[in-house]
Order: C-alpha cells, then structure tokens, then sequence
C-alpha cells in the first residue's frame, strides 16, 4: 500500500512532470493560455497516460529489450490516434480548439518517459495509477498556468468553458476585470516561460522549508564499506 | 544472428499490424458520429455566412455538385443555392486554398451570382497556431472584412493582401495565410460570376 502512496506524491509532487521533471513543455507552454484549454489538454493526457502505461505493462513480457522504443512509440501513436478520433466524433468543440495539440500528445515526453521508465518494469494496476497521478500532476500545473495566463491576459476565468463541459458552462465564465489593453506577455509562450519558472521557484522554495523543518540527522560516513546496502543512512 | 534479427522483426511487424487494426477499426466505427459533426459544423457556419433565417433544410436540398478542381482545388464540392422570391441570391460554395501555409485550406463561401461576398468561414485548416489561425472567426474578425466585397473582374486589384496592392490586411508574421483565403475566394467568386448557367443546373448532391 505504501507504494501506491508513493506513486500518488511521486506523480503530484516529488516528480511532477511540468515542474521536476520538466517534460511535456511544448504543450504546456502552448495550450495553457486558458483554463478551458488547459484542462482540456489535461484530460487528454490522463486518458492517454493511463492507457498507455496500461497496454505496455501487459506487454512488457513479450517485447524483447532490442525493440522496446519502437514498439512503445507505435503503441502510443496508435493510442494517441484512437484518442484524436473519438475526441473527433464526440467533443467536436474542444478538439476544434486543441487542434493540433491533440496528436501532437504522441511526442509528448511524459508518455515515453513513464512508459519505459515505469511501466516497463511494474504490474499492470501500479502502472495505470503512476500514469493517473504523472497525468494528475501535469494537468495541475496546467492548470494553474491557465489560471494565471488568463486572468493576466485576458482578465477572465473560465472562458469558453462551453467547449469542454458543454452549453451550459457558459455562465461558469468569470470576468475578473475588464481590460481593454490586454497584457500581451501573459498570452504568448514567453510569458508561459516566465510564469512557469516562478511556479518551480515556488516548489522549491515550499520544499526548502518543508526540510528545514524536520530534525536533521546526523549521517555517519562509513570509511570502508563491507557489504552493500542500498540506501541505507545511519542515524547518529 | 539472422534467427534473433528475424525473430525481432516478426514481432516488430506484427506490433505495427495490431496497432494498425486498432487505429482502423476506431476510425470505421467513429466516422458517421464525425461525419455528423462536420455536417452540423457545416450547417452553423452556412447560418454565419447568410443573413438570418436563409438557412434551412430547403437550402442544403438545392445543392450542387461542381467538378472543377483547377478553381475549387477539391475533386468535387457542393453548392448550395440560396433562393429569395424563386430568383438566385447567393451560392454558398465549399472551396479550397491549395497554398496556405501548411497546406489545404477548406472554406465555405456565400457569393451572390454578380461576385458579392456575402460571408465566408474557415471549415478545416492547419495553419500555425497564433498567427496564421486567425482566419477562424473564434480567433480574430478577420473573415468579416470579406463582407459586401465584390470581385469585379479578374485584374481587380483591390482583391488582394496589402502586401500584394489590395485592400485586405495581411496578419503581422503571417502574409500566406491570407493571402491564400483571398485569391481563392477571388477566385471561385469569379467562376461563379462567369458561369449564370449554375443557377438553373439540376440540383445533384448525393445524399449523405
């Protein structure tokens, strides 16, 4: 149990993709000028994350170590285009307003990464939930990109919720002020860049304290090592 | 080591046939829900490009098939004639760009029989994201400038991007863009002015 524990604060936290890792930064520096775009983007890559993570772990028996990326880049091609398509046929609006983003997910870097560094080498069901919280982890800073760029940019929250949630999102649409300047650095990839570094100035500021605070340990340096033990440290 | 590549490349070949079939039967089983969509898509934007209340099922019945793929750059594309009072008063004609930026660029135009646009809208694109997307109408009003503009003939040289001596703007880092949208309306305004004929022709579209 305490592993799947790990796997949940590995994904949201420790090694959150958008700002540890730092993968997947094209899209997300590029569709996260809008919660409504933000969030939708995030979905998708949940959806593709865990089904991904899912068909490689069954099959991480059979592949031969040799032909491993190619089998995994097909799988999530395939993956990512079954996706597209039923995005097609039934959120026409939202795929309309992602566009190319949508197959754009297969050479997102997270999706690979997970795969051959997870799933590959873990059971079906832990794999499924790292790819749920690696997801989870990446649609919040998403997510909080998007909040950030729209209330800067455009001085509103939640709009064209209506392409996502359906028609009657529309009065989800917040006007926080109006401006008839908008503030353009907000809408453009820079400003996603500038914005982004201060959320990971942010992590790591709140992980310094978080340390700072627990009693630190005293850790003994061993002169001659006699027999290995993996990440062991003495406590003084 | 001819056994262990041979052995890699059955299973290398049959992953790619596996996901082959999944990404074809997806697409078999989603494409009448997509069909559908684009139809309804299709349907919104010939309300955008007509006045009020001209679209109706009436209309998507009179609808025609043109095959000229040296104007229109499709293998075929449907018409669809708008009537006030039993005479002609706008073709709403799907068209093509060949020469956009990242390729076709699939419109949807109402004209009226002298040349008049009277809307037009962006159906499908792969234009850059932030620059050359503001040929749809949820990025930019650019689409509007085409409103009541008439083709007059074929050297009508206000018919153009700015860049080119012409009166529409062209979009700051982005010239081909537009400048495709507007010889291509152009265009099929033109053809449809220089063919009357296309008025009276028996309607022929294939039901969905």
């Amino acid at each position: 149990m305490s592993d799947y524990r790990d796997i949940v604060r590995q994904g949201l936290w420790q090694n959150n993709p958008g700002l540890v890792q730092l993968l997947g930064l094209c899209p997300l520096l590029a569709t996260s000028s809008t919660m409504t775009n933000a969030l939708g983007l995030g979905f998708a890559t949940i959806l593709v994350l865990v089904s991904t993570n899912m068909v490689v772990s069954l099959i991480r028996s059979q592949v031969p170590n040799e032909i491993r990326i190619p089998i995994f880049v097909m799988v999530i091609a395939a993956l990512v285009t079954a996706i597209e398509q039923l995005m097609q046929a039934y959120t026409y609006q939202l795929y309309q307003s992602l566009g190319i983003f949508i197959p754009l997910i297969v050479t997102n870097c997270i999706v690979i990464g997970r795969a051959e560094a997870f799933a590959s080498k873990n059971p079906i069901l832990p794999s499924m939930l790292d790819g749920l919280m690696m997801g989870l982890g990446f649609t919040a800073v998403l997510l909080l990109l998007g909040t950030v760029r729209e209330i800067l940019g455009q001085g509103t929250l939640f709009d064209g919720a209506d392409a996502l949630f359906g028609p009657w999102a529309t009065v989800l649409r917040i006007e926080v002020f109006k401006t008839e300047s908008h503030f353009l650095l907000a809408i453009l990839p820079p400003g996603a860049f500038i914005v982004l570094g201060f959320l990971i100035a942010a992590k790591n500021a709140i992980d310094a304290r978080q340390k700072s605070r627990q009693v630190q340990t005293k850790e003994i340096v061993r002169a001659r090592v006699t027999h290995v033990a993996s990440n062991e440290t003495s406590a003084g | 080591m001819l056994k262990f590549v041979s052995k890699n490349a059955l299973l290398l070949g049959t992953a790619a046939a596996v996901c082959v079939l999944l990404v074809a039967s997806v697409n078999q089983l989603t494409a009448p829900r997509i069909a559908e969509q684009v139809e309804l898509e299709k349907l919104k934007l010939l309300q955008e490009v007509l006045p009020a209340g001209a679209a109706s099922a009436e209309l998507l019945q009179d609808c025609l098939v043109l095959q000229q793929p040296e104007v229109l750059f499709q293998r075929s594309a449907k018409t669809y004639r708008w009537r006030q009072n039993g005479a002609l008063a706008a073709y709403v004609v799907e068209t093509t760009a060949p020469d956009g930026y990242s390729g076709n660029i699939q419109l949807l135009a109402a004209i009226t029989p002298d040349g008049t646009v009277l809307g037009v809208r962006t159906l499908s694109h792969k234009e850059t994201p932030g620059l050359g997307d503001k040929i749809e109408m949820r990025k930019a009003n650019w689409m509007d400038s085409f409103r009541a503009q008439q083709v007059q003939s074929t050297d009508d040289k206000r018919f153009a991007v700015k860049k080119d001596g012409g009166q529409f703007d062209q979009f700051t880092g982005a010239t081909i863009t537009p400048r495709a949208v507007v010889n291509a309306v152009k265009r099929t305004a033109l053809y449809l002015k220089q063919h009357p004929e296309l008025a009276e022709a028996p309607a022929n579209c294939q039901p969905l």
